[in-house]
């Protein structure tokens, strides 16, 4: 790995220029590195970062066909990491055009990075010199331990998807405001709305009953304020306190859980091991905002290289090279996903749709077809719009707010389905639908999404830890279960249960498990099953594995 | 060839066929499919379309390294990891005593993907677990669909896939086509060597044959007096005392003065550096397999996934004095020439075991192997076969064990059919071979869900 030459950088410093002038911003500092293949077999286990902790399993071919994604949420090969300052990789012989081209692209992720506000957990520190130190902490403490840290980074992996980041993100955005207390919280966003069921009239009057008293009275007004309320609603005070001890016992996620209440993790002679999983524990936090703005962070990449390429005068001569190498990122295949392609089409339609001001109520509520069609106030606000959904969305809400029927329709969008051609044998692709909806629905599915397992704190017990697994129509993959409890039984120092639901079998069509290392079978073609779900319990005790039917 | 096959059909239906073993025997006959060598180039996941072939992928296959600049996902060599293999393989013995389960795992096929061309690559593989959504799940109820641009009537077909074709994700199956060249020999050997060390597959007992092979080692095993590079003490001892007695020098045996003793020049005797010819045994394997159209799928990527392990059990125990030789057969037999070809070549056809034996004695008998190699045969079959009683197959099997050091049949059943129950497992029972000849003779029956950890449990006891 060596910094790209002098000539290559001035290329990139003159980028920089013409994209702060477009209205990207980003810091100033960036490195650029050449990398070979060699450089790359070693950087693509520790996804992307130099500095990642070592493992074994790094030095392994790992299989990812089942859930590669879900498994691995980082992107492997992403050409930037989103560190301070941004580190980008580079192939060492692309000519200068292309060159601009992919510093543009490579500055539009790095204007995402540190404006996205899904990212606002990693702005406050660099991540590249903070694994710098965690990989030295884990090298000094596995010579101390020896393969039990291994075994600790293995098991604390094993439910690294299951990190609360956006228990993370609401702590960030709601910090409270000092000037009000949590009672006054309390009683406005959950006794009024949740409890009393007020209407609108009635939580109004108490809103200006409560700024008059604080108005007359700055310091005694408040408990003025409730003195009158808990006359004629004594449960408030109780409610109250109830409310905040559920609050404080809510963990945040499974890996934190573990860490306060483990037995055996709380032994002194175990305590290396809490660094350790929080090691885990933020490198997975690290990488869920990328994995989660996939198609924005291309897109909006795609959208700024194409943009600024064109105007940027150092390439004149260059424009057929280019429009060949942009046309293969940016199309949209015939079949399957693009997620440049995807994403900078929407980023267009909405700048589009902002410079009409169509995206306003007076067009939304628009009946007339005709009026609708030639809808143009000219707000010249378009830019200005895509600046801040590229701040305050993820593909879950870019998708939810802006894929619709106008969007579909204008870039010949469809889902499509699969079906058997028994006669041909072969798997035929057709237009399935060309509704919004089912467009959207099939991004939905398409999107990273880790099960959802949750504590159950009344079920835990002083010993043993009760997961439930909150079922959304998936079921779990039954073949991961058992080293995955056992890992979290090691980690909890007790038994583990693990409450989640299954298709109940069915004598037609036994599933056969496929075969470490060999491609799954697929000898029949997938038919429509009448599916009957059962409840089931995993217990693992002991390190050995049982199940109920509930 | 579909007339041979229907002719061999007419033959056996005068002898009388039960309607069950007529069904397969016209299956097999009736399907139009070939042995070919899978198209080198490799159609992992294209979807043929309208508008040209298109690999399918999925949202977040797309990386910028691939998309933007052409670099192609590294994939790391075996080499570039072998130098910790034997500290992986440590840990994992040190797992098992630790109370976890193992978790590398060998004899993982791998592709990397080089535009478009593969390679066949043993590696120690793992994988992380989590808890995760079933992704076959979704796939099995269809609904979710893929996404899709351009014209187009709802309905309309726009493009098709091979259905065997089986993971998009760009790992290939045996038999099945895919891949171009392969890397085979290279790593088979240190396969060997992790399969015998660490699922302690038995070291052979006997080798049996030596020959003398064009090697040479150099030790120092030839005597010469006077000059040499080491002094033989106690040869130099003996000849002095010798030379001392006749000179009558020593009248005393039980009480020597060694500081009386004369020491001729002649009588020191030293060593020197020779050539010595080197004997080792060395093996020649045959591996059978049924391509018929029957083994589609899952049997054939058990059995050849058993053979790819015993073979490199055999090469690092025989230090790769190992030839190998790969038979197919269907109805009839066909020796090809290198492991790629035996491991792609595609399913179809129908099926007579005895094919492939008779063609192994005659090799056997045509180049004299017998003399000079120790001789293993294994076979893998999905148990059908249209010599339902085995009549031929059995007199070809008796000749075999005249000369094999090992034979090995190993039938994949198919799921869904009665167990222990196939043509080829009831004929070799029924000729008792089994229990007259345990040394020579193994037979393992496995299913179609067979594991990993169950193929090599199952070459211990084709081995043993």
């Amino acid at each position: 790995m060596e910094l790209i030459d002098q000539h290559t950088k001035t290329i990139m410093e003159g980028c920089k220029l013409r994209a702060r002038d477009a209205g990207l911003s980003f810091q100033d500092e960036s490195l650029e590195y050449i990398v070979t293949n060699r450089d790359l077999i070693e950087l693509s286990p520790k996804v992307m970062i130099p500095t990642l902790y070592d493992y074994w399993v790094h030095d392994v071919e790992v299989l990812k066909e089942k859930g590669k994604y879900e498994l691995y949420p980082g992107n492997p090969y992403e050409t930037v990491i989103n560190t301070r300052p941004a580190i980008s990789f580079y192939n060492d012989n692309n000519p200068d055009w292309l060159n601009v081209m992919i510093f543009y692209h490579v500055i539009g992720h790095i204007d995402f990075f540190q404006n996205n506000l899904y990212f606002r957990h990693t702005w406050d520190y660099d991540f590249n010199g903070e694994a710098l130190s965690d990989k030295r902490a884990i090298a000094r403490l596995r010579a101390e331990q020896g393969r039990w840290v291994d075994y600790v980074i293995e098991f604390a992996r094993g439910i690294d998807n299951l990190v609360g980041y956006h228990g993370l993100l609401s702590k960030i955005f709601s910090a409270p405001d000092p000037g009000i207390s949590d009672k006054v919280d309390y009683y406005f966003d959950v006794y009024l709305q949740d409890i009393a069921k007020a209407n609108i009239s009635k939580y109004i009057k108490e809103l200006e009953r409560y700024n008059a008293a604080i108005k007359e009275d700055p310091v005694m007004g408040e408990q003025r304020f409730f003195s009158r309320i808990e006359k004629r609603h004594p449960e408030l005070g109780s409610l109250f306190k109830k409310h905040k001890e559920a609050k404080k016992q809510k963990p945040q996620d499974l890996l934190e859980f573990i860490m306060e209440n483990s037995k055996m993790l709380r032994r002194e002679e175990n305590q290396w091991m809490l660094m350790v999983i929080q090691v885990v524990r933020k490198t997975a936090l690290f990488f869920q905002p990328q994995i989660r703005t996939k198609i924005m962070n291309e897109g909006w990449a795609s959208y700024w290289h194409e943009n600024l390429y064109m105007k940027d005068d150092r390439i004149k001569g260059h424009e057929v090279d280019f429009a060949r190498v942009n046309a293969g990122v940016t199309t949209m295949p015939r079949v399957g996903l693009n997620p440049y392609a995807l994403g900078m089409r929407l980023f267009y339609f909405i700048e589009e749709m902002a410079e009409r001001g169509r995206i306003s109520w007076d067009y939304q509520h628009e009946a007339d077809a005709s009026r609708r069609k030639e809808y143009d106030v000219r707000t010249g606000q378009g830019q200005d719009f895509i600046f801040k959904v590229r701040e305050n969305f993820s593909d879950f809400t870019f998708i939810h707010n802006y894929v619709d029927q106008d969007f579909v329709t204008a870039n010949k969008l469809f889902v499509a389905g699969r079906r058997l051609n028994e006669k041909k044998m072969v798997w035929e692709y057709y237009v399935k639908s060309r509704s919004a909806e089912d467009y959207r629905e099939m991004l939905m599915a398409s999107l990273y999404h880790p099960p959802h397992i949750e504590v159950d704190l009344e079920k835990t017990k002083e010993k043993s830890l009760y997961l439930i697994h909150r079922f959304e129509g998936k079921p779990l993959l039954a073949e991961y279960i058992p080293n995955t409890m056992l890992g979290i039984e090691y980690l909890w120092g007790g038994p583990v249960q693990l409450e989640t639901m299954e298709v109940a079998a069915t004598p037609q069509a036994p599933i056969m498990p496929a075969i470490p290392g060999l491609p799954t079978p697929q000898t029949d073609a997938p038919k429509l099953r009448d599916l009957k779900w059962q409840r089931v319990l995993y217990t693992m005790k002991d390190r050995k594995l049982s199940k109920n039917i509930l | 060839m579909h007339s041979k096959l229907s002719k061999i059909y007419h033959n056996l239906k005068r002898a009388g066929l039960t309607p069950v073993q007529e069904e397969k025997i016209l299956l097999e006959i009736n399907d139009d499919r070939t042995h070919g060598m899978p198209v080198i180039g490799g159609n992992i996941g294209v979807v043929t379309t309208d508008e040209g072939d298109i690999r399918l992928l999925n949202l977040y296959d797309y990386h910028d390294l691939m998309t933007l600049q052409a670099m192609p996902q590294p994939k790391g060599s075996y080499v570039s990891h072998i130098r910790s293999i034997d500290e992986l393989l440590e840990k994992d013995r040190q797992r098992e005593k630790d109370g976890f389960p193992r978790k590398i795992r060998v004899g993982k096929m791998i592709k990397p993907g080089k535009a478009g061309k593969g390679k066949v690559v043993v590696v120690p593989t793992t994988v992380e677990e989590k808890f995760i959504h079933d992704p076959n799940f979704a796939e099995q109820q269809e609904g979710q669909g893929q996404g899709g641009s351009g014209d187009g009537e709802e309905g309309e077909v726009i493009g098709e896939q091979p259905v065997r074709d089986p993971d998009e994700a760009g790992a290939g199956g045996p038999g099945e086509g895919e891949g171009g060249q392969h890397e085979m020999e290279s790593s088979a050997y240190d396969l060997g060597k992790i399969l015998t060390e660490q699922f302690e597959l038995p070291n052979l007992q006997d080798k049996g044959k030596k020959r003398s092979l064009t090697r040479y080692t150099y030790d120092m095993t030839d005597r010469n007096r006077g000059f040499g590079q080491v002094l033989d003490k106690k040869a130099t001892l003996r000849e002095v005392i010798e030379t001392n007695i006749h000179l009558g020098n020593i009248p005393d045996v039980d009480d020597i003065d060694p500081s009386r003793l004369i020491i001729s020049p002649k009588d020191k005797i030293y060593r020197i550096l020779s050539k010595e010819k080197d004997f080792e045994s060395q093996a020649v394997v045959f591996f059978l397999r049924d391509y018929s159209g029957s083994m589609a799928g899952k049997a054939t990527e058990l059995v050849v996934t058993q053979h790819v392990l015993i073979y490199s059990w055999l090469l690092y125990q025989y230090a790769n004095q190992v030839e190998s030789r790969f038979i197919l057969h269907d109805t009839e037999a066909k020796e090809v020439k290198d492991f790629y070809t035996y491991y792609n070549s595609k399913v179809a056809g129908g099926t007579q075991v005895f094919s492939a034996y008779e063609m192994v004695n005659r090799i056997v008998k045509e180049e004299n192997l017998a003399a000079d190699y120790n001789i293993y045969v294994f076979h893998g079959t999905d148990g059908d076969d249209w010599d339902t009683e085995g009549k031929k197959a059995i007199p070809a099997l008796k000749e075999m064990l005249g000369y094999a050091s090992r034979v090995g049949v190993t039938i994949a059943e198919h799921a869904g059919g009665s167990q222990n129950n196939t043509e080829v497992e009831r004929y070799l029972k029924k000729s008792g071979l089994l229990e007259k000849f345990p040394k020579l003779v193994r037979m393992d029956v496995i299913n179609e869900s067979t594991d990993e950890p169950r193929l090599i449990e199952g070459i211990k006891r084709l081995i043993s």
